[in-house]
């Protein structure tokens, strides 16, 4: 049951494990050196007429073990940003740092886990999860990929094919993928946007869990406040595009956070503060008007 | 390479695996409802008996001329009694397609890759692509005769050029499925150009490849059989033209039969291999 051991990586303090399970998310980070750094990120898209300002002096830090949630507007540079912290995008100027050292390309030790499964369809989910390391042509770690699949109730599916699987199924595996790999960071954009309301509560739960056991550092993408309060330690609001931050919010709730504490009146109050931060960012207000509550839950 | 790197703005309405080809989607005909009980068997052969029965008895009732329309039961006949007869052209035809459709598609596959690797490629080769797909390349065959002779050399090159852009056009619009998710997936674990070739583009084109291949190798069927009525002593495409010159209908349409049943294996073939490989896109 216990899979701690096997999917920790070897950064991480086995003493922390206990530690930040029983105090507050934000205040056990306070510890932790910082893991990764944005700093003054900007990126434009293509030139002349077409030219897109998608970030603009954005920055922030994220420590060691910390769960930071980033939100904002429609189109506001949030997938940009990630893709970047991953090394898939180049930034127009400005850096981000992972222990210290530039990220310019794709790095072993981030995990990324994409909107919507991103599973390889003409392969078996074995196959999928082995992806990665068949491009590092490496063995797989059997042992770690079986245990992670019984975490996520999906023992034996192995060889069954995306298709089979619900789209909360498909997710699961693809955070297997991910975390198949002992990434020290774990990027996810918007993982759950697709799902209906209870599989992406029941998915969010299975991130909390996984985090204690794995006190892996996780940024998280997403457009559901509520999802963005559950997970994070602290929500990073972004302005509309270009996207720098607007607001850093903190959130001082106990792990792990149980139906009881997500109903009560602190979590109220913070997610109309982050709501109003976002609304109150957008230019134009009349323009959709649906920005603050979640996409995947209308 | 910048093609690898452009992130996916228009989200699928659902949960897709990239684009979906219509047109010719391979699932349009992977998807034959499989044939169930005895009882279904029993009445598909009813019909067909029926269908070639009907045509046998009003033939005779008609008193219709051997020399124009012979009944089945005649075909059939030429068909046993003449097949050693027949069988050597046959032989020869299936050379030329399959020496033809090899080049032709070897070519096709491999200009599809480079042109969807190389944009500037593309822009550089498209216009005679189109025109060779445009020109019917049997009205080159006399030409190509004049040059080659009678023997298989003029035939295999039309084979070839019939074939190859029905291959390229397809595959090429299979490799042009750019799912930017999916190779951004295989980027972020260190995923080479070629890795990602051979890991994303190439299993997300071939059921594309698969439909191309199909068509070129009937274009090529095709072809092959219109070269042999145009020139040279052999070949199905020969018998035809022979035949139908001595007005031996029955022999004539027992070529017929035979040229359909080809048409029909390639057709199952690809079918067998879509089942088989390409089974995830339906
Ligand atoms: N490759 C690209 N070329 C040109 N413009 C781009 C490119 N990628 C993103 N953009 C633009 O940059 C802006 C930010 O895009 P991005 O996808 O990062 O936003 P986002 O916050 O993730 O949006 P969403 O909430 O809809 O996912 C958008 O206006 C988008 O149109
Ligand atoms: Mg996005």
């Amino acid at each position: 049951m216990n899979a701690a051991g096997d999917v920790a990586p070897r950064s991480c303090r086995p003493t922390s494990i206990g530690e930040a399970a029983g105090r507050g998310g934000a205040a056990s980070g306070a510890a932790a050196p910082v893991a990764l750094v944005v700093d003054a990120a900007t990126k434009v898209y293509g030139a002349g007429a077409d030219r897109v300002l998608a970030l603009e002096g954005c920055g922030f830090e994220v420590r060691a073990r910390e769960i930071v949630s980033i939100v904002g507007p429609s189109g506001c540079g949030k997938t940009t940003l990630l893709w970047s912290m991953a090394g898939l995008h180049h930034l127009t100027s400005g850096a981000i740092r992972l222990d210290g050292a530039v990220i310019d390309g794709p790095h072993p030790a981030i995990g990324i886990v994409f909107q919507e499964a991103n599973l390889l369809p003409w392969r078996t989910l074995d196959a999928n999860i082995r992806f990665p390391d068949e491009i590092k042509r490496r063995r797989s770690d059997e042992g770690l990929i079986e245990n992670l699949l019984r975490q996520v109730g999906l023992a034996g599916y192995g060889p069954r094919f995306p298709r089979e699987l619900s789209g909360g199924m498909q997710q699961r595996v693809a955070i297997v993928r991910a975390l198949a790999q002992r990434p020290s960071l774990l990027l996810m954009d918007e993982p759950f946007g697709a799902l209906d309301a209870f599989t992406r509560e029941e998915m969010n739960r299975l991130v909390e869990r996984i985090w204690l056991d794995t006190h892996t550092t996780i940024v998280l993408v997403t457009h559901s406040i509520d999802e963005a309060i559950l997970l994070s330690d602290r929500v990073i609001v972004l302005s509309p595009r270009p996207g720098r931050v607007a607001r850093i919010f903190d959130v001082p709730l106990p792990r792990p956070r149980t139906p009881e504490i997500m109903a009560g009146r602190a979590v109220f109050e913070l997610a109309s503060a982050i709501r109003s931060e976002i609304v109150g960012a957008r230019t134009s207000l009349a323009a959709e008007g649906a920005v603050g509550s979640p996409k995947g839950e209308g | 390479m910048a093609r690898d790197i452009t992130p996916q703005f228009s989200r699928p309405a659902g949960r897709g695996d990239g684009q979906r080809v219509d047109l010719t989607n391979l699932s349009a005909f992977t998807q034959t409802p499989p044939i169930g009980s005895a009882g279904e068997v029993a009445v598909i052969a009813a019909v067909a008996i029926l269908v070639v029965g009907g045509i046998e008895c009003s033939l005779r009732w008609f008193e219709v001329p051997l020399y124009i329309l012979p009944p089945p039961s005649a075909v059939a006949l030429a068909l046993v009694s003449d097949f050693h007869l027949i069988l050597p052209h046959l032989g020869h035809t299936l050379v030329e397609l399959l020496a033809g459709f090899a080049i032709g598609a070897g070519a096709g596959l491999l200009l599809a890759a480079l042109v969807t690797q190389f944009p500037f490629a593309e822009k550089v080769i498209a216009p005679y692509i189109l025109l060779l797909v445009t020109t019917p390349m049997l009205a080159l065959v006399p030409l190509l005769i004049l040059r080659f002779g009678f023997g298989y050399e003029p035939r295999i090159i039309a084979v070839a050029l019939a074939s190859g852009p029905m291959v390229m056009i397809n595959a090429a619009t299979g490799f042009r499925r750019v799912d930017s998710a999916k190779i951004a997936l295989a980027r972020a674990y260190g995923a080479s150009t070629v890795q990602i070739f051979w890991k994303i583009r190439a299993p997300m084109a071939l059921p594309m490849i698969l439909v191309g291949l199909m068509i070129g190798a009937i274009f090529g069927l095709l072809t092959a059989v219109g070269a042999e009525m145009v020139g040279g002593g052999f070949g199905l495409g020969n018998r035809l033209t022979t035949y139908s010159s001595m007005i031996q209908m029955p022999q004539f349409f027992a070529v017929v039969l035979i040229l359909s049943t080809l048409g029909i294996l390639i057709y199952v073939i690809f079918f067998l291999l879509g089942k088989k490989y390409a089974s995830w896109e339906a």
